[in-house]
């Protein structure tokens, strides 16, 4: 562990959390791969899960499991108390008004799509504009391009500039070329850790009197979201990036637009009633909640929650800054190696990266002989890699477990990484 | 380094290094481009026919990486003289046997690329077919 390091963490003591000491609640880490300890640089695409989250769907499944709203017996409802507690826990990390404005979804791409559908199919049309990110991850890009075609919509990119930020001086051209009705962002970039300005996107959203739609999936693991303070209209969030299950996620949507909305999925408990000739759909959130609920799921998602508010998200995220800062000042020391995105200040715990005339698929391989699980790819960012010119980017990134030692062993690899292909 | 080397064998390495056939060839009687969308590595592979449709020359470009452009420029050397039709037939373990590297399903799909593109490009402009497990959505994809 580098010593400098060590010292940069003492001025904070304080709110600083201790990876180390974090690393024994992650079970992964008591195996070796390849005869060597994991070093696990692929948090951006799922986390790791700590021993209390996978104890408490443990105990879920063995003392509280029947299914939900429905049953009149004690056990059903103490399942339903576990399903709604995790909803609360929801709406408490977003600083969401209302718990029944959190509904339950597979992961943040089903919550995108929940709104492109319900809200986009009946409120988009020609002469409307859809406006998505350069930097847009596949979820909240793709979705938005679908439905733009399905309905006659137009679809336009924010561009970015070569520090990986949004040119937000593009905004006034892309207003006057048709009616503003959807902007879609994510509020961190999986590819290059860029954290976009989606306060300002939003009240230029409204000015124009569109919908906000923020992909929280990279940032809810890390820092403190607040999507009041943000300004949008619907945030969508995964469990499996922030140490909860996979298989479970949850969009918040303003109340007012969710009820207002068509339903996405149609089935059974999101009903009022059902008749031969019409059915009707239920309150909020069960209007959007068709069929059995991932509800294990969903309670380990609040003891992820728990889990990660004890150790504090400001904590959290000013760790990462230091590792972004200190993995980026080491490869910044290699002159054949190229990074891509903002400085350490503007980004989220991810480095993206090139090793000169190596494809990251082989960097990747041979960083995993060493024990290194890193990401090798385009990240379900296509038109992002186009922006860049490469095909595929390196991308290791980082989190509350990750310690400075894995990062040393990462620049060890790419030393490797040199001499077999350079 | 052991699980290094064999993957990454010295053929390996030199025909990544020295891919041959390397360059496409204008004019070519059959040609097509494919790429693995899990991590964008792209391939371009030319064909020139003589009689019976045998392949007299083959020329490729591409980036990706080691074990995709390594696969494919033995290809290219392997099916030289072949028939279209051949090809066509060609079972990828053939290619597999030659490479003779431990793949996971993930980099088994990097090392076929190219033989997949050749297919594709026999296909189009012989009538060659195309295998099975591509499935219809890609057959009509290609047909277009």
């Amino acid at each position: 562990m580098s010593r400098e390091y060590d010292a940069d963490v003492a001025v904070t003591a304080k709110t600083t959390l201790d990876a180390q000491r974090l690393r024994a609640d992650f079970p992964i880490f008591e195996q070796t791969f390849h005869g060597k300890p994991l070093a696990f640089l692929d948090s951006a695409a799922s986390s790791q899960k700590p021993r209390q989250m996978l104890e408490a769907m443990t105990h879920f499944y063995e003392t509280s499991y029947a299914n939900v709203h429905r049953g009149v017996y004690q056990l059903a409802e103490r399942a339903t108390e576990a399903l709604e507690l995790s909803r609360e826990k929801v709406r408490a990390l977003l600083n969401a008004p209302s718990a029944r404005e959190v509904i339950f979804v597979r992961n943040a791409t089903e919550g995108i799509n929940l709104v492109a559908y319900a809200w986009g199919l009946s409120n988009l049309g020609p002469g409307d504009l859809v406006v998505v990110t350069e930097l847009e991850h596949h979820s909240n890009f793709v979705p938005w391009q679908y439905i733009a075609h399905r309905t006659g919509a137009g679809f336009r990119m924010i561009p970015l500039d070569d520090h990986g930020q949004l040119r937000l001086d593009e905004l006034d051209s892309i207003a006057r070329e048709g009616n503003v009705k959807v902007v879609a962002t994510g509020v961190v970039s999986n590819s290059l850790g860029t954290m976009n300005p989606v306060d300002r996107l939003a009240a230029w959203a409204h000015e124009h009197g569109a919908i906000m739609v923020a992909d929280g999936a990279q940032s809810a693991p890390h820092m403190k979201m607040d999507v009041q303070a943000l300004g949008c209209d619907f945030v969508a969030i995964s469990a499996h990036k922030m140490c909860g299950p996979s298989g479970v996620g949850a969009l918040w949507g303003k109340a007012e637009l969710l009820e207002r909305m068509e339903p996405f999925l149609t089935g059974g408990h999101m009903i009022r009633s059902v008749g031969v000739d019409d059915s009707t759909w239920g309150e909020l959130p069960h209007k959007f909640e068709a069929g059995t609920a991932p509800m294990a799921e969903a309670v380990g998602f609040g003891a992820a929650i728990d889990y990660l508010t004890e150790i504090g998200f400001d904590a959290i995220e000013r760790y990462e800054h230091e590792l972004a800062a200190y993995a980026l000042d080491k490869l910044a020391e290699l002159p054949w190696v190229t990074s891509y995105g903002p400085p350490a200040d503007r980004r989220a715990g991810i480095v993206s990266f090139n090793v000169d005339g190596v494809h990251p698929h082989d960097v990747a391989q041979v960083l995993d002989f060493e024990g290194i699980a890193i990401r090798a790819g385009h990240h379900c960012c296509q038109p992002l890699m186009r922006k860049l010119g490469v095909a595929a980017t390196n991308r290791a990134s980082f989190y509350l477990y990750t310690i400075p030692d894995e990062i040393d062993r990462l620049v060890d690899g790419l030393h490797k990484v040199r001499k077999a292909f350079g | 380094m052991g699980e290094f080397e064999q993957l990454y064998r010295e053929l390996i390495l030199d025909h990544y290094k020295s891919p041959r056939n390397h360059g496409l060839l204008d004019p070519a009687d059959a040609s097509a481009e494919g790429q693995n969308p899990l991590c964008g590595d792209e391939i371009a592979v030319t064909v020139r026919l003589g009689a019976d449709d045998r392949i007299e020359e083959v020329g490729f470009d591409g980036r990706g990486c080691a074990i995709s452009q390594a696969a494919t420029s033995m290809l290219t050397d392997l099916v030289k003289g072949k028939t279209a039709q051949e090809v066509a037939e060609m079972p990828k373990d053939d290619l597999l046997d030659e490479l003779g590297i431990p793949l996971t399903p993930v980099r088994l799909k990097c090392a076929i690329l190219g033989l997949g593109v050749l297919k594709l490009a026999l296909h189009k402009a012989r009538g060659t077919p195309l295998p099975e497990e591509w499935g219809t959505s890609a057959r009509d994809l290609v047909l277009e």
